[in-house]
């Protein structure tokens, strides 16, 4: 394969996108609009997935891939479920307090897997919900229904409940022992949680909670430069599937004369600087290969090229530039970048591609490959399957390169507006007034 | 296996007696005591003998009371014995990652745990001399050994026999804490003050704590072959440091082979077959493992009890200790306290710089402050983590405008050709100034290297001038030198740059 073989235009971008679009329409339960984390047999629902399915649909049908009334019909099925889903909280419960276990089972709704009650996996969920209430603005019943449901969903989370009395929100709860110890520390993709907590026009979080949060944050001048830290590429990627962070700012990025946007497009320079500079020396690593993130792994310690034992951490948070780092890196992270750095993020995908072609599947990223572990042909250990996660921000992060659609569908959405004007955020596309019915 | 037997005593050998000679001799006869004494200083740790020599040097007529040792926990069970077996495990975990550096891995690497333990025995030892009970007999201090109690606000027994003071230093220091796990107790459990009376290595160890001596000693035990877990009740291991440098922590236990439990609680302890079966619970998931000893390392409490402080009308709680204020003056004015036994950060260094200022503000009126000391501290594990001054959630606490500086070892020549690149330096300084407010250093020598900083804070230098400073090449302090080299940059702004571009142009 040669550079003239895989021109990185409008069209593969395309290809890329629908592919991306292929897994949740392959995959989705038309029962119930729910979707599973993985393409694996056996793989259970994770809410954010479902999330990402429903800021997909109206992708889809803006580019002609699935009919209105195909999405609506998707739509429509995942809102019904959470509806009617048992909001008890005990533990074969889907949710409680509004809030939804993170996996579920694919046909029952079920918990599994003695899954927390997650805090941002229900608050990505609900931002699809927004989203598909944002795009679906017509007269007819069904329509009509659906905004009735979302905003029946959004209203009944009880944002406050997570903060537990405590300064932030914490980050999951179980039915068998009550609130996780786990807080949130320093910059995260939580933005949106934050956001859509503090737009509740029911149960807000108080309004030093979000300041409480920031309070965490570390800005460093890194290998040159000044960032907010936070070491996976997916932090700097999740809230901005939603939210155009372009030219909008809260306290924290006022004080630093930068942006959440800004913010990223760093991040994706301090991961190429740390994978040129590689300090553990892992194979494939350069300007143009990285993409440290949340993402599958080779778990067991196996033998690489230089035969020298790895420690591998299976499905995990890989950051720079204090690691996690086992040598495996995530296309589909690099891609995600595109709205960031466009040239930067074709240029690695390009790279990958060519170098690693076994990383496309079905026309999809797999979620992960470690070229370190390279295979008796020479081909690098490859995630199996596809993770629905990845095919989602690679998906929604196309579509804001290309036309910033769901940017636009969610500037539309009061509740996040309302909740990004009480977090502080000013300036930029928030001092204009709401147009219903963006797209 | 045979039943662990963790009650074992430290062997009676040449470096024990001598030891012994220097900080508690059998033989030894309490000096006739004086009139009054100007300065009596209670307890003789790291804060004792610190505030005895400083006064003896001024020839002040000082007496010094000692229950037990003197050199307190640092000498004999605390930062003596741990960084001296500390020293021995990187031995053996250089060996087996030879690799690493380009040598051999040894064949058939077998740990001599008794030949670690005497050697700690030795150095022990050899250190003792320092703080031998002739030498401060020779500098004019009277010292007695023996039970005090105040009976005054000026008078205190020794063994009964009554002693004067004009003023007095209360600094008998901190004893670990002990949990009230269910069982425990009767299974039996390890901490500073026994652990390096081990002769034979628990083939099973369970380190209960993540905090400093937690994780030190988890990370030493597992180098010297015991398979160790280490069981932390919070999500992250020292939990006062910044997250990366927790996070850092946790990846090298990992790579060292320590089970590590965090966010896990230990509820119960119970002895089966000569094997201590602990049960965990982490959230919701509960499980039981099988040890031959345990660890605990989860804090210290300050020692109050016994000294009748009633009596001298000094306040005191139980959990925290005396109450002083930032002059580190007793509620009875005569009465000064230093060290572990008085203070949140509970080290050598600050123990020894609070009994200054407790000699100078109780001898001559002075009002020198606690808050006033910078005090570095740190973690002496592979990486070593070390910190001082403030840190960045601190920063934002107080509303303070923070900038961090960071430079990773691997950026730095010496550690990669050390292959010593993991770990970071982070200087942290108020946002549009070169002011230092604090920094973690994370690396091999990370305990080295914080006091250039410290020498900084205290000397009011800021970036600007460290940038100015050579430093050795190659080293991994040049970290420091490139974090300033970083702020330098900064000032290179857009419109300083295009001003510079026009001049040089002309």
């Amino acid at each position: 394969m040669t550079d003239s073989a895989m021109p990185m235009d409008e069209t593969w971008l395309d290809d890329m996108q629908r592919a991306a679009f292929g897994y949740f329409a392959q995959l989705v339960d038309p029962h119930n609009g729910l979707v599973p984390d993985t393409s694996r047999a056996n793989s259970p629902v994770s809410i954010a997935v479902v999330g990402f399915a429903l800021s997909a649909y109206p992708v889809a049908v803006t580019r002609g891939w699935m009919s209105r009334a195909d999405a609506l019909r998707h739509s429509l099925a995942a809102l019904r479920f959470f509806r009617d889903s048992d909001q008890s909280g005990t533990p074969q419960a889907t949710g409680y307090k509004g809030f939804y276990y993170h996996f579920l089972d694919l046909r029952s709704g079920a918990r599994v897997w003695r899954s927390e009650l997650s805090m941002i996996d229900t608050a990505l969920l609900i931002a699809g919900v927004l989203a598909a209430a944002s795009y679906f603005d017509g007269d007819t019943p069904d329509e009509i229904e659906l905004r009735r449901i979302a905003d029946a969903l959004y209203r009944r989370v009880d944002w406050s409940w997570a903060q537990d009395g405590g300064d932030t929100i914490r980050q999951g709860w179980k039915p068998e022992c009550g609130f996780l110890h786990y807080g949130w520390e320093g910059y995260s993709e939580a933005i949106v949680l934050y956001a859509l907590a503090m737009g509740s026009p029911t149960h807000p979080i108080t309004g030093d909670c979000y300041h409480a949060w920031t309070a965490t944050y570390q800005w460093e001048n890194l290998y040159g430069g000044d960032f907010l830290y936070a070491g996976p590429l997916f932090v700097h990627q999740f809230s901005h599937a939603w939210i155009d962070f372009r030219g909008i700012r809260d306290a924290f990025m006022r004080e630093k004369c930068s942006d959440y946007f800004q913010n990223s497009r760093r991040a994706v320079l301090i991961q190429r600087e740390y994978a040129r500079l590689n300090p553990h020396s892992f194979a494939g690593y350069d300007e143009s290969t990285w993409g440290l993130s949340a993402c599958d792994g080779p778990s067991d310690e196996q033998q690489d090229v230089s035969n020298e034992t790895r420690h591998l951490f299976g499905y995990a948070a890989r950051g720079v530039p204090y690691g996690p780092d086992d040598g495996t890196l995530s296309a589909p992270a690099v891609l995600a970048s595109l709205p960031f750095e466009p040239d930067i993020a074709l240029e690695g995908v390009r790279s990958m591609l060519l170098r690693y072609p076994q990383i496309l599947t079905d026309g999809r990223f797999a979620s992960a490959f470690n070229p370190s572990l390279a295979l008796a042909d020479g081909a690098p250990w490859v995630s199996a399957g596809h993770y629905g996660l990845d095919q989602g921000i690679v998906l929604m992060m196309i579509e804001n390169h290309r036309s910033g659609f769901i940017w636009q569908l969610m500037r539309a959405c009061p509740y996040l507006v309302d909740g990004l004007r009480r977090a502080g955020f000013r300036g930029g596309w928030l001092q204009q007034p709401i147009h219903h019915g963006a797209h | 296996m045979p039943h662990f037997d963790a009650s074992i005593t430290t062997p009676q050998d040449t470096y024990e007696r001598e030891r012994l000679a220097h900080v508690h001799p059998t033989a030894w006869n309490n000096p006739t005591p004086a009139a009054c004494y100007q300065l009596l200083i209670v307890g003789a740790g790291s804060a004792g003998l610190a505030a005895a020599a400083a006064a003896a040097a001024l020839g002040v007529r000082v007496a010094l009371v000692e229950r037990h040792l003197l050199g307190g926990t640092c000498l004999n069970t605390g930062c003596v014995p741990s960084k001296t077996i500390i020293r021995t495990a990187r031995a053996y975990a250089e060996m087996r990652d030879a690799a690493r550096y380009g040598a051999r891995v040894p064949e058939d690497i077998q740990v001599d745990f008794a030949a670690a333990m005497e050697r700690v025995r030795r150095v022990r030892s050899h250190l003792s001399g320092d703080d031998s009970v002739r030498r401060l007999a020779d500098d004019g201090v009277d010292v007695f050994f023996g039970n005090p109690q105040f009976t005054g606000t000026d008078s205190l027994t020794v063994n009964g026999i009554p002693l004067c003071f004009d003023k007095a230093i209360i600094a008998t220091g901190a004893r670990p804490q002990v949990l009230s796990i269910p069982g425990l107790r009767e299974a039996g459990c390890l901490t500073n003050a026994n652990v390096f009376n081990l002769t034979e290595l628990p083939r099973r160890l369970l380190v209960i704590g993540g905090g400093p001596l937690g994780c030190e000693l988890a990370q030493a035990f597992c180098r010297l072959g015991a398979r160790t877990t280490i069981v932390q009740d919070l999500p992250l291991f020292l939990p006062r440091e910044e997250r990366d440098a927790a996070q850092i922590l946790s990846d090298a236990f990992a790579r060292d082979g320590i089970e590590v439990r965090l966010n896990t609680q230990v509820v119960g302890v119970r002895v089966e077959n000569g094997q201590k079966l602990v049960d965990l619970v982490s959230d919701d998931y509960r499980n039981t493992i099988a040890v031959d000893a345990i660890l605990t390392g989860v804090g210290r409490v300050p020692n109050v009890e016994g000294l009748q402080l009633e009596a001298a009308g000094v306040d005191y709680a139980p959990g925290t200790g005396i109450r002083v204020n930032d002059f580190l003056c007793t509620s009875n004015p005569r009465i000064h306290a230093a060290g572990d036994v008085c203070l949140e950060d509970q080290y050598t260094d600050t123990a020894t710089a609070s009994a200054r200022i407790a000699v100078q503000n109780a001898l001559f009126g002075g009002r020198e402050r606690l808050s006033k000391l910078v005090i570095p501290w740190c973690t002496y594990t592979d990486p070593e983590i070390a910190h001082v001054g403030l840190y960045v959630r601190e920063a934002n606490q107080q509303c303070i405008p923070v900038k961090t500086f960071t430079v990773p070892m691997h950026e730095i020549d010496r550690a990669v050709t050390d292959s010593e690149q993991v770990g970071f330096v982070k200087i942290h300084v108020r946002e549009h100034t070169d002011r230092i407010l604090g920094a973690t250093i994370v690396t091999r020598h990370a305990g080295d290297m914080i006091n250039e900083i410290t020498l900084a804070m205290v000397a009011g230098v800021g970036l600007r001038t460290l940038a100015r400073v050579i430093h050795a090449y190659p080293t991994q302090a040049a970290a420091i030198r490139r974090a300033a080299d970083a702020y330098n940059r900064t000032r290179l702004t857009p419109r300083v740059r295009a001003r510079l571009q026009r001049w040089l142009s002309r």
